[in-house]
C-alpha cells in the first residue's frame, strides 16, 4: 500500500477519535437549557466527523486514480535515502533544542548557536565567517523585535 | 466610487503608507527572488510584523506589497537563472530563461516588468469596478447563504487547487476544519478537543500553522534536495540592454491586453489563482499566435514571455475580489491575509466597504502606487537586486528555519508554540511527500470558525437543518458545490471505463 493511503488511514483514525467524542462524550456535559437549543457545541463537529472519514475511506479504497506518478514528483520518498534525510533531521533536532533552551539561555546566545550550528550541519565550514554572521544577525533581529516591534525578548540567561 | 477613490488617495498617500508600499513591495522582491520561499511564507513570516503596525489598512497595505513584490522577484530569478522561486512565474521561465541564455536578460527583464505593470494595473481598475458591484450583491446574503458560499468556495479550493486529487484535497479541507474547532471557540463558551492540554485551550495559531504548513516544508525539502536550491547553471552574468525595439513591443501589446483581462478573470474564481492564469496565459497564447511565431514559443518567444506575467499579476489582484467582498478567501496567500485581518479585528466581508472604506479604497489605491513602484524598483536596481541570488543555501537555510521560528514566536510569546511548530512541519512534510495538497487545510481552517457561526447561526434561525431546502439560493449554491466535488471523478470514472472497454474489445 503507498504511503498516501497508509496517511489516510491514519487521519481516518483521528477523524474517528474525533467523532466519537463528538457524538458519544461531548453532549454529556451539556447544560439542560442549552438542550433545547437546535445547535450544539458538538453539532458541526459530528457532520465533519462523518464527511472526514467518507472521504478518508475514499482515498484508502483509491477510488479516484492519482494523475501523479512517482517520478514527477518533487521528492520521491521511495528513494529516500538518496537525499539528504539526516540533516534535515538534526535540523529539527536543533529547532526543539532552541524552543527549549529559548528562555533558559536568552535569545541572542540560543539564536547564535542556532544560526551556527545548522550552517555547520549544512556543509558550512568557514567557521569564523558563520560565527561573525551568526551573531551579527541575532543581535539585529532582537533589536528589531525588541526596540521596533516592542515585543520583549529576553536576551540574556537567565542566570545573569 | 469618486468619494470611495478620494478617501483612498488621501489614505494610502500618507507617508506612512506610501513606506508600507515601497518597503513591502522591496521585502517581498527580495525574498521572492530567493528559490523556495514563496509568498505564502513570505506573507507568513511578516503577518506578526504586520499586527503590531496596528493600523489595518498599513498592515494590509504591506501584506498587499510583500505580495506583488514577491511575484515580482519570483520573475526576476526564473529569467535569470531559471529557478522560479514560486509556482505562478514556472511558465515566465519558459521563454524568459530562454532569452537570458541568448544575452538578452535585460530585454526580457524589461519584458516582464512591463507585462508585470500593465497586468497589476489593469486588475486594479478592474478590481475597482467589480468588488463594489459584487459586495452590494452580497449584501443581501444570509447566514444561510453565507455558509453556502463558504462551502462552494472550499470545494472549489479542492477541485481545482489539489494536485489533481479531488479526495485527497476534500481531506485536507475537512482536517482543517476539524482544527480550527480545537479550543475555545466565539460560539461557545467552553473549550472542545483540547484532550485537558493547557496549551490547546486557546487553539492553534494560524502563523504557526501557516508556517508549518509551508515554509518549514519548503525549507527541509530544500535540505533534502541540495538541486533544488542550485543558484543557476551557469546563468547569465550580465544584464546590459533593458531596451526593447518597437516591433517587439506591437507583438506584445495585444498579449498583455488580453491575459491583464483573462488573468484577472481567473483570479476571481476561488481556487485557481495566479498559477493555473501563468500557464493557462501561456497555452492560450501560443494556440492564438500564427505559425512562426509557435515555434519560437519555448526559445525565447517575446510573447511567451509577456503572457504569462501579465496573467499572472492580474490573477494575483483578482483573487483579492472575493477576499474584499466576501470575506472568503480564494487561494491560500488570500487566506493567510484574511487571518491576518482577523487577527487585527477586521470582519472582511461585504460590510467591509461600507464600514470601513478607508481600508478598502486604501488597499486599492496601494496598487497602483505598488505596481509604478515595482517598475522603478525592477528596471534600473534588478541588476544589483540580482546579486541577492548568490546567498549560499548552507547560510538561507538557517535564516528561513530561523524566521520561521520567529514568526510562530513573536505571536503568542510562547516557547510551546516553537514545539508544535515543528511537529505540525514534521506532519506537513509527510503530507507533502503523499501529494496532500496543503493550501486545502489552511483555507480550511482559516474559514473553519466562520463556516461554524454561520451554520449556527441559520440553524438557530430555522430551528434545524431545514434552512437548506427553503432557501432556493442555499440550495443551488450548495448544489453547485457538490457538482464540483463529483464531477472531476465521475468523469475520470467514465473515461477510465471507456478506455477499458476499448482494451477488452482489442
Amino acid at each position: 500500500m503507498a504511503l498516501d493511503r497508509w496517511i489516510a488511514l491514519v487521519i481516518l483514525l483521528v477523524f474517528l477519535a474525533y467523532g466519537y467524542a463528538a457524538w458519544f462524550t461531548m453532549d454529556a456535559s451539556l447544560p439542560p437549557i442549552l438542550q433545547r437549543n437546535p445547535i450544539w457545541p458538538s453539532s458541526f463537529p459530528k457532520v465533519l466527523s462523518i464527511a472526514g472519514a467518507l472521504v478518508s475511506l475514499a482515498v484508502i479504497f483509491n477510488l479516484e486514480k492519482s494523475k501523479l506518478d512517482a517520478e514527477t514528483r518533487e521528492i520521491n520518498y521511495r528513494r529516500l535515502h538518496d537525499y539528504r534525510v539526516g540533516q534535515a533531521v538534526l535540523l529539527l533536532a536543533f529547532m526543539i533544542a532552541y524552543a527549549l533552551l529559548l528562555r533558559p539561555l536568552g535569545f541572542l546566545i540560543s539564536t547564535f548557536l542556532f544560526l551556527t550550528l545548522s550552517s555547520f550541519v549544512l556543509g558550512e565550514r568557514r567557521l569564523v565567517i558563520t560565527m561573525i554572521v551568526a551573531a551579527v544577525a541575532a543581535g539585529i533581529v532582537w533589536y528589531l523585535v525588541e526596540q521596533v516591534l516592542g515585543i520583549f525578548l529576553r536576551p540574556l540567561p537567565t542566570f545573569l | 466610487m469618486l468619494e470611495g477613490l478620494y478617501i483612498g488617495v488621501s489614505s494610502a498617500f500618507s507617508l506612512t503608507n506610501i513606506m508600507m508600499v515601497v518597503g513591502g513591495c522591496l521585502i517581498g522582491t527580495f525574498i521572492g527572488m530567493l528559490p523556495g520561499l514563496g509568498p505564502m511564507s513570505i506573507i507568513a513570516i511578516m503577518i506578526p510584523v504586520a499586527i503590531t503596525i496596528g493600523d489595518p489598512s498599513s498592515a494590509l497595505i504591506l501584506l498587499a506589497g510583500v505580495y506583488y513584490g514577491a511575484i515580482f522577484g519570483g520573475s526576476t530569478s526564473s529569467i535569470l537563472i531559471n529557478a522560479p522561486g514560486i509556482a505562478s512565474t514556472v511558465a515566465t521561465s519558459f521563454d524568459g530563461y530562454p532569452l537570458a541564455r541568448q544575452g538578452k536578460a535585460g530585454k526580457a527583464l524589461t519584458i516582464a516588468a512591463i507585462a508585470s505593470f500593465t497586468g497589476g494595473t489593469v486588475g486594479a481598475i478592474l478590481l475597482m469596478i467589480f468588488a463594489p458591484a459584487l459586495a452590494s450583491v452580497a449584501l443581501i446574503f444570509h447566514s444561510a447563504e453565507y455558509f453556502a458560499l463558504m462551502v462552494l468556495g472550499l470545494s472549489a479550493i479542492a477541485a481545482f487547487a489539489g494536485t489533481g486529487n479531488v479526495a485527497k484535497a476534500v481531506m485536507m479541507t475537512i482536517l482543517g476544519l476539524v482544527i480550527a474547532t480545537v479550543g475555545e471557540g466565539a460560539l461557545f463558551n467552553a473549550p472542545r478537543f483540547t484532550m485537558g492540554i493547557m496549551d490547546l485551550q486557546s487553539g492553534i495559531g494560524f502563523i504557526t500553522l501557516a508556517m508549518a504548513m509551508f515554509a518549514l516544508p519548503e525549507a527541509l525539502y530544500l535540505v533534502m534536495d541540495p538541486n533544488r536550491s542550485k543558484t543557476g547553471d551557469g546563468g547569465s552574468g550580465k544584464i546590459t540592454n533593458l531596451r526593447i525595439t518597437r516591433q517587439e513591443a506591437k507583438e506584445i501589446t495585444p498579449v498583455i491586453g488580453r491575459q491583464s483581462i483573462q488573468g484577472f478573470l481567473i483570479g476571481v474564481l476561488p481556487g485557481a489563482g495566479a498559477t493555473i492564469a501563468s500557464f493557462l496565459g501561456y497555452a492560450v497564447e501560443r494556440n492564438l499566435a500564427k505559425k512562426e511565431d509557435q515555434e519560437k514559443f519555448g526559445k525565447g518567444s517575446v510573447k511567451g514571455l509577456a503572457a504569462p506575467e501579465a496573467a499572472n499579476n492580474a490573477a494575483g489582484t483578482g483573487s483579492f475580489v472575493p477576499l474584499l467582498t466576501l470575506g472568503i478567501p480564494g487561494s491560500g496567500t488570500t487566506a493567510i491575509l484574511l487571518g491576518a485581518l482577523i487577527a487585527l479585528n477586521v470582519s472582511p466581508g461585504p460590510r467591509l466597504m461600507i464600514d470601513e472604506p478607508q481600508i478598502f479604497w486604501a488597499v486599492i489605491i496601494s496598487m497602483y502606487i505598488g505596481n509604478v513602484v515595482l517598475l522603478i524598483l525592477n528596471l534600473p536596481l534588478i541588476p544589483y537586486i540580482a546579486k541577492i541570488l548568490a546567498v549560499p543555501r548552507n547560510y538561507l537555510i538557517p535564516f528561513i528555519i530561523f524566521f520561521t521560528m520567529m514568526g510562530a514566536y513573536i505571536g503568542q510569546n510562547n516557547a510551546t508554540e516553537l514545539l508544535i511548530l515543528t511537529g505540525l512541519g514534521v506532519i506537513a512534510t509527510i503530507l507533502r511527500l503523499a501529494d496532500y495538497p496543503l493550501a486545502p487545510l489552511l483555507i480550511g481552517f482559516i474559514l473553519g470558525p466562520m463556516l461554524e457561526n454561520n451554520f449556527a447561526r441559520s440553524m438557530q434561525l430555522y430551528d434545524g437543518i431545514g434552512f437548506i431546502v427553503e432557501r432556493p439560493m442555499t440550495l443551488g449554491l450548495l448544489a453547485i458545490a457538490v457538482l464540483l466535488i463529483f464531477l472531476p471523478s465521475y468523469r475520470a470514472r467514465r473515461a477510465r471505463l471507456r478506455a477499458e472497454g476499448v482494451a477488452d474489445s482489442d
